[in-house]
C-alpha cells in the first residue's frame, strides 16, 4: 500500500475548520448508523405488534383450513425440512470444508472453493426453477419433500463449506504440532485435535445454514409446493408447508384471519432466528472465554 | 505478525497442513470427502447446462428480439399451436425482456446508490468510535437485518414502508424538485407506494448488511501502527480515516459493494411483493411499478406452466439464464478485484 505524503496546505489547514470537518462526518456516520439500527427495529417491532395482540396458541396446535385455520402444518413443515437440509447440507458442506482445508491441493481446492463461492451468489429462484425442471418435471418427484430439500440444501452448502474451512484453517499450529510430537497418529490428530478445536467455528457456520433455510421462500415454491396436510416423511410426491409461503400467500388475502396467519407466521420466523442468533452468539461467547483463560 | 480471530481472514493465510498427504493416500475420510468435495462444482455446471439446454427452444424463437422487446405476450393457449423455426408456440407469443432488465437494474443501482454510504459511516463508527461491547451490540443488528427472511422485508414494505412513503413524502418530493433534466424523473404520478423508489430502498436495507459488517472487518483488519503514525502526525479522526484507513480498505469495500449489488440483482420475494409486477411496459418515472427478471420468475411460473407448448417455460429459463450469467460475472469479477489488490478474502453469499 503505497502512501501519500501531505502537502503543507493540509497540515496547515485552521484547526478549527479541520476539527469541524471531523465532527459533520461523524456526525453523519452516526446517522448512517441510525439508518441501519432502525429499520431493523421497525420491522421486527412492526411484526410482533401486528401479530402479538390477536396471537392465540392455538395457531400452533391446528393446521391451515383454506384461507383460516392455524400454522401447525407448516411450523412442523419448516422443521422437517430445516431438519433434513442440516442432515443433507451439514453433511456435504462440512466435508467439503475438511476436504478443502486437509488434503486438496493448491490448484484444486482453489477451483473447487470458487465454484462454492459463486455457487452462493446464484439467486436462489434461478436454482428453484432448476430444481423445478429437473426434479419436479423430469424425474417426476412432484412437488415434494425431496425436491426442496435438494434444491435448499444446493443454496446452503456453500456457507458451511466455508465456515468449515475457516474454522479448520484457524485451529493454531502449536495444537497440532503439540500431538504431533506426542506421537498422535494424522488421523487422531485429525479427530481428536483439529475438528475438536474447530467445531464452534462449525456449528457457527451450521447455524447460518439453518437460519437461511427457514427464511427462504423462493427455491421452495416451485420444489416442495405447498400442502395443508401435516408432513409425512416420503421423499418424493409429497408437498409440504412451511411459514415463509404462509406469509406470502396470506398477506394480501381479502380476509381479516388471512392477514392475520401471515403476520403470525411473520412473528414465528423472526422468533426462530433469535432464537438461532442468540445460540450462536453464546456458542461465541463461550469460546472465546476458553480461548482467553488458556493464554 | 499475529493474525486476528476474524472470520475475514483468508485461509491461505494460515496455512498448515497437518498430514502428509502420502499418510492419509488410502484413507477413506480422505475418499469421501473428495468425492463429496465436487458436489458444488457439479451443481454450478448442472445449474448452467440445465438452463441453457431448457432455453434452445425460447433463445431460437425469442432471439435477440427478447432483450430489445417491451411487450409481454405469452400468446394465445386456446387457438392451435404453431411452429416458427422449429419452434411450436401458441399464436402471436411474443416476448420481450426489456422492461425487466431495465427495471433489475434500475433497483439495484438505486439500492447501492442509497446503501454505500449508510454502510461505510455505520461501519466507520462502528470500528472507530465504539467499545467491543457496544461493537458486539451492533453486530447483533447486523446479523439480524442480515437474517430477517426476504418475505419479510416484502410484507414491511408493502404494508408499512411503501404506503407510508406514497402518502407522506414522495407527493411533497415530486412537487417541489425542479422540472429539469434527470431530477425529472422524481416528477409525476407517485402512485401507491408499491414502485421502483420503495423497492430500491429495502433492497438497500437489504443488502446494508453485507457491504457494513464487510467493511467494519475490513477497517478493524488495518494495521494498528499505520493509523497510530497518522494520528500521532496530528491528523483528525476523519483525516486519519481517509488518508489511511478508506485507501487501505477501498478495494474490499468495492468488492463488497459489488458482492452487495449480486444480492440486489437477484433479490425474488422482497421486489415481487413491493414492485407492483407490471410486465410489458417500461417505468416512466422513479415511483412507477415495474418488476424484475427473479421477480418475474416467481410469479409467472405458475401460469407459464399452462402453456402446452413449453414455449413459456422455456422463455422463463432464458430469462433466469440472463440473470445467473450477469450475477456469476458481477461475483467473479468482485472476487479476482479483491484477490489482485489485497490478500482478503470476500465473504460468502449474504456476507456470512
Amino acid at each position: 500500500m503505497k502512501s501519500t505524503p501531505l502537502s503543507s496546505d493540509q497540515i496547515f489547514r485552521p484547526l478549527a475548520r479541520r476539527k469541524i470537518a471531523n465532527n459533520v462526518v461523524f456526525g453523519l456516520g452516526t446517522f448512517a448508523l441510525f439508518l441501519v439500527i432502525a429499520p431493523s427495529i421497525w420491522i421486527v417491532g412492526q411484526v410482533f405488534a401486528r401479530a402479538i395482540p390477536h396471537f392465540s396458541f392455538s395457531v400452533l396446535s391446528t393446521s391451515g383450513v383454506g384461507l383460516g385455520g392455524g400454522l401447525k402444518n407448516d411450523i412442523l413443515g419448516t422443521l422437517v425440512i430445516t431438519t433434513g437440509v442440516a442432515v443433507i447440507a451439514g453433511g456435504i458442506g462440512i466435508l467439503t470444508g475438511i476436504y478443502l482445508s486437509q488434503f486438496a491441493s493448491g490448484r484444486v481446492s482453489a477451483i473447487l472453493r470458487s465454484s462454492s463461492e459463486i455457487l452462493a451468489g446464484i439467486p436462489s429462484i434461478v436454482i428453484g426453477y432448476v430444481g423445478y425442471i429437473t426434479l419436479v418435471v423430469h424425474f417426476h418427484w412432484g412437488f415434494s419433500l425431496g425436491a426442496g430439500l435438494i434444491t435448499l440444501s444446493v443454496m446452503v452448502i456453500p456457507y458451511i463449506a466455508k465456515t468449515t474451512e475457516v474454522a479448520l484453517r484457524q485451529v493454531p499450529t502449536a495444537y497440532v504440532e503439540g500431538a504431533e510430537a506426542l506421537g498422535l497418529q494424522p488421523f487422531r490428530i485429525l479427530r481428536k485435535i483439529i475438528l475438536k478445536s474447530a467445531l464452534p467455528g462449525i456449528t457457527t457456520g451450521m447455524i447460518v445454514a439453518l437460519a437461511i433455510s427457514i427464511g427462504e421462500t423462493a427455491p421452495l415454491l416451485y420444489t416442495a409446493g405447498y400442502s395443508q396436510n401435516l408432513p409425512h416423511i416420503a421423499l418424493t410426491h409429497s408437498p409440504i408447508g412451511y411459514l415463509t409461503y404462509a406469509v406470502w400467500t396470506f398477506y394480501n388475502q381479502p380476509t381479516l384471519s388471512a392477514q392475520r396467519l401471515s403476520f403470525d407466521a411473520a412473528f414465528l420466523l423472526i422468533v426462530f432466528l433469535l432464537l438461532l442468533i442468540g445460540i450462536s452468539r453464546i456458542i461465541v461467547a463461550t469460546t472465546q472465554r476458553h480461548a482467553e483463560t488458556q493464554r | 505478525m499475529a493474525l486476528p480471530a476474524n472470520r475475514l481472514v483468508d485461509p491461505r493465510l494460515t496455512e498448515h497442513r497437518f498430514v502428509p498427504s502420502t499418510t492419509l493416500g488410502k484413507n477413506p475420510l480422505r475418499l469421501v470427502s473428495s468425492m463429496v468435495a465436487a458436489i458444488p462444482l457439479l451443481a454450478l455446471v448442472a445449474i448452467l447446462s440445465v438452463l441453457s439446454f431448457n432455453s434452445l427452444p425460447a433463445i431460437r424463437y425469442n432471439g435477440l428480439h427478447l432483450l430489445t422487446s417491451t411487450h409481454w405476450n405469452p400468446g394465445n393457449f386456446y387457438a392451435n399451436p404453431v411452429t416458427t423455426n422449429g419452434v411450436t408456440h401458441p399464436l402471436l407469443a411474443n416476448y420481450g425482456a426489456w422492461p425487466l432488465i431495465v427495471g433489475t437494474l434500475a433497483s439495484s443501482f438505486i439500492a447501492i446508490l442509497i446503501a454505500l454510504p449508510i454502510s461505510v459511516g455505520a461501519a466507520l463508527i462502528v470500528a472507530r468510535r465504539l467499545g467491543p461491547r457496544l461493537r458486539s451490540l451492533l453486530g447483533f443488528f447486523f446479523e439480524l437485518l442480515a437474517g430477517i427472511p426476504s418475505v419479510i422485508f416484502g410484507l414491511w414494505g408493502a404494508l408499512t414502508l411503501g404506503p407510508l412513503l406514497a402518502r407522506d413524502i414522495y407527493p411533497f418530493i415530486s412537487k417541489h424538485l425542479p422540472n429539469i433534466i434527470l431530477v425529472r424523473y422524481f416528477k409525476g404520478s407517485t402512485g401507491s407506494g408499491e414502485g421502483l423508489l420503495t423497492s430500491g430502498i429495502v433492497l438497500a436495507i437489504m443488502i446494508v448488511p453485507i457491504i457494513a459488517s464487510t467493511t467494519r472487518d475490513l477497517i478493524l483488519q488495518v494495521p494498528a501502527q499505520t493509523e497510530d503514525g497518522a494520528q500521532a502526525l496530528g491528523l483528525t479522526d476523519w483525516e486519519v480515516a481517509r488518508k489511511v484507513t478508506f485507501r487501505w480498505v477501498s478495494a474490499g469495500i468495492i468488492g463488497a459493494t459489488v458482492l452487495g449489488l449480486a444480492r440486489a440483482l437477484g433479490e425474488t420475494m422482497a421486489v415481487a411483493m413491493i414492485s407492483g409486477s407490471v410486465l410489458g411496459s417500461l417505468p416512466t418515472n422513479i415511483y412507477s411499478t415495474f418488476t424484475t427478471i427473479a421477480a418475474t420468475i416467481v410469479s409467472q411460473l405458475d401460469s407459464a406452466l399452462t402453456d402446452a407448448t413449453g414455449l413459456a417455460v422455456a422463455t422463463l429459463a432464458e430469462v433466469a439464464l440472463l440473470i445467473m450469467v450477469v450475477t456469476l460475472l458481477t461475483n467473479i469479477g468482485a472476487r479476482i478485484l479483491i484477490k489482485k489488490v489485497s490478500n482478503t478474502s470476500l465473504p460468502v453469499g449474504r456476507g456470512i
